[in-house]
């Protein structure tokens, strides 16, 4: 089984602390939410776990090797990563985007039969198939958070970690959203680790929810118990209270706490 | 967007070269027949195919190629269309090195002074260029380095012309960084080749980057793509085949900017897949370019450089104007 751990991370940009000793261990089959308010150092964990970013201090190891020792390539096909508002730079159709994916195993030659089979494959385990042909630039905000999901799934990785997929996304989109991440983790065991703005989302979607405030972790818990309304009060700075909804808790955001 | 099967499209481009090829060893003052091809050594037609048109015809391929090829590399590599082959510094360093050998009145002397210079321009532009932009880590800092090296070079070459010591050696200068294919032999041919041939060849082996950087920096990065051995890559391949072209031939503009412009709707945007047939692209522009130059019935034959940018510039303004009604 394979596991992701952050061993007390710490990053300074600057005087500033943005990650102050924080620890986690990640294992696959689940899905993780990182939540916490703007600046507290949500993005600079998943960028740490993506080994896009090195820490200061402590580091990230995937079973047991240091992500850094790792050569690129290797770590790239295991670790797929979804940066925040993704950059889509060029008018591509939606299959030489997701194709974008495969990156990690092409040679020289481009594309072999099995690249262009797993290309097929995340474009069917998206649902985006009718896009495969449309470029992706024209595509509406959740037909586009879809592609860029299927782009990240072409490498197979073991791991998705995804910098606020649900941002800027419809209810309707946000659910669809939610419902792939939760079959990646259950049905094709992968780990999935999101940062997420949206708490309800969080409570619906996560296994495991992870309160970051100032760079420190506050809260690692199951949802319903991380997301308690001493921890929002403190990360936050909201009154707020937890209700029972239908299909699970829900929050209720009473005021800002004095 | 439907784009054309890709061996149809580059089948096509070589099927142009070869046709545009024999036309440019036919054409000019002088038309030489396919008939008369297989002339003694010694015969008019012999010196004028193989001292003269020879030379031009496989320069003009070659520049296009360099041109086109470092446009599409890039474009693709700062994400942005409007990046062009002139827009890391290395072109107007080489051209300022050239300028130096006419401001000095070194440039008769011998053949290889003026071109040899010109590397050395291109060369000392590189390093400079990879002095500011090596210890950064963005796209950014990188094209400002080469905006701030273009910009100093340009001030260097308007001060050898503000400064000339005759109105002859401005003359020289002006003419010069007009761009022309006219007269270049095998002497400047030999020099320029291998740069362009190496240069190229580092280019095409970014494709891959190039690829990945669609999805911007981090993106890439994500995918094990290591943007700076990339970078590297880009600036050296770039320098060595504009800066031995442009040692030849002068400045040429916009083969460059308009090459990849001319190919994208045909073949797709992947700024990886462009590399190849944006040199091809640029191969036969130049070189019907050149052709074309060859036969205009005027007095003093026209610049390359000048009548690229005067045919180009009409022509890009209609295709800009049909892709923003496509869009619209």
């Amino acid at each position: 089984m394979s596991i992701l751990s952050a061993d007390n991370l710490s990053v300074r940009l600057g005087d500033k602390a943005v990650l102050e000793a924080v620890g986690a261990v990640f294992a696959p089959g689940l899905v993780t939410a990182v939540v916490g308010p703007n600046g507290a150092g949500k993005s600079t964990l998943l960028d740490c776990l993506a080994a896009l970013r090195k820490p200061d201090a402590g580091r990230v190891t995937l079973d047991e090797r240091a992500l850094g020792d790792l050569p690129p390539r290797e770590r790239a096909r295991r670790i797929a990563y979804l940066p925040q508002n993704a950059e889509i730079a060029w008018a591509v159709d939606g299959r030489t985007f997701v194709g974008l994916g495969r990156t990690p195993y092409v040679g020289a030659w481009g594309l072999t039969a099995q690249d262009c089979a797993a290309v097929d494959r995340a474009l069917t385990v998206t649902g985006v198939q009718a896009f495969a042909d449309r470029v992706v630039s024209t595509l509406s905000g959740g037909e586009r958070a879809r592609v860029l999901i299927a782009r990240a799934l072409a490498g197979d990785p073991q791991w998705l970690l995804a910098d606020e997929p649900l941002a800027g996304l419809d209810p309707g989109h946000v659910l669809d959203a939610c419902a792939l991440f939760r079959r990646l983790a259950d049905e094709e065991g992968r780990g999935v680790i999101l940062t997420l703005h949206d708490l309800d989302a969080a409570l619906r979607v996560a296994d495991r929810v992870i309160v970051l405030a100032e760079g420190r972790v506050l809260a690692d818990a199951a949802p319903a118990e991380a997301l308690s309304p001493a921890v929002l009060k403190a990360a936050y700075g909201v009154e707020a209270r937890t209700l029972d909804g239908l299909c699970g808790p829900v929050l209720e955001m009473v005021g800002r706490a004095r | 967007m439907k784009t054309l099967p890709r061996p149809l499209i580059m089948a096509g481009l070589l099927a142009l070269i070869v046709a545009l090829s024999v036309a440019s060893m036919s054409a000019g003052r002088v038309w030489v027949p396919w008939s008369e091809w297989a002339s003694q050594r010694g015969d008019p037609a012999w010196a004028i195919l193989f001292e003269l048109r020879l030379p031009r015809t496989v320069l003009a391929l070659m520049v296009g190629a360099v041109l086109g090829l470092t446009g599409a590399a890039l474009q693709g590599y700062t994400r942005n269309p409007l990046a062009d082959p002139g827009m890391l510094g290395v072109s107007t360093m080489a051209a300022l090195g050239a300028v130096l050998t006419f401001y000095l009145g070194a440039a008769a002397s011998a053949p290889w002074v003026l071109p040899g210079a010109a590397m050395i321009g291109a060369g000392v532009g590189v390093l400079l260029l990879l002095a500011l932009a090596g210890a950064t880590s963005s796209v950014v800092t990188f094209i400002l380095a080469g905006v701030v090296i273009q910009t100093m070079a340009g001030a260097g070459v308007a001060l050898a012309l503000n400064l000339a010591p005759n109105p002859w050696a401005v003359n020289e200068i002006v003419n010069w960084l007009m761009g022309s294919l006219a007269d270049r032999s095998l002497v400047e041919l030999k020099l320029a080749a291998p740069g362009m041939v190496l240069g190229c060849l580092l280019l095409m082996t970014q494709g891959r980057t190039l690829d990945a950087l669609t999805l911007g920096e981090a993106g890439a990065r994500s995918l094990g793509v290591r943007l700076d051995i990339g970078r590297l890559m880009l600036a050296l391949g770039a320098a060595l085949a504009v800066g031995s072209a442009v040692s030849v031939t002068g400045s040429i503009g916009f083969v460059g900017l308009i090459v990849p412009h001319l190919l994208r709707p045909l073949i797709g945007a992947r700024p990886g897949g462009l590399l190849l047939p944006s040199a091809l692209g640029g191969a036969a522009l130049v070189l019907a370019a050149d052709i074309l130059v060859r036969l205009t019935p005027s007095a003093a034959e026209i610049k390359l450089g000048v009548a690229m940018a005067a045919l180009g510039g009409p022509f890009f303004l209609a295709l800009l104007i049909g892709m923003r009604r496509k869009l619209a």
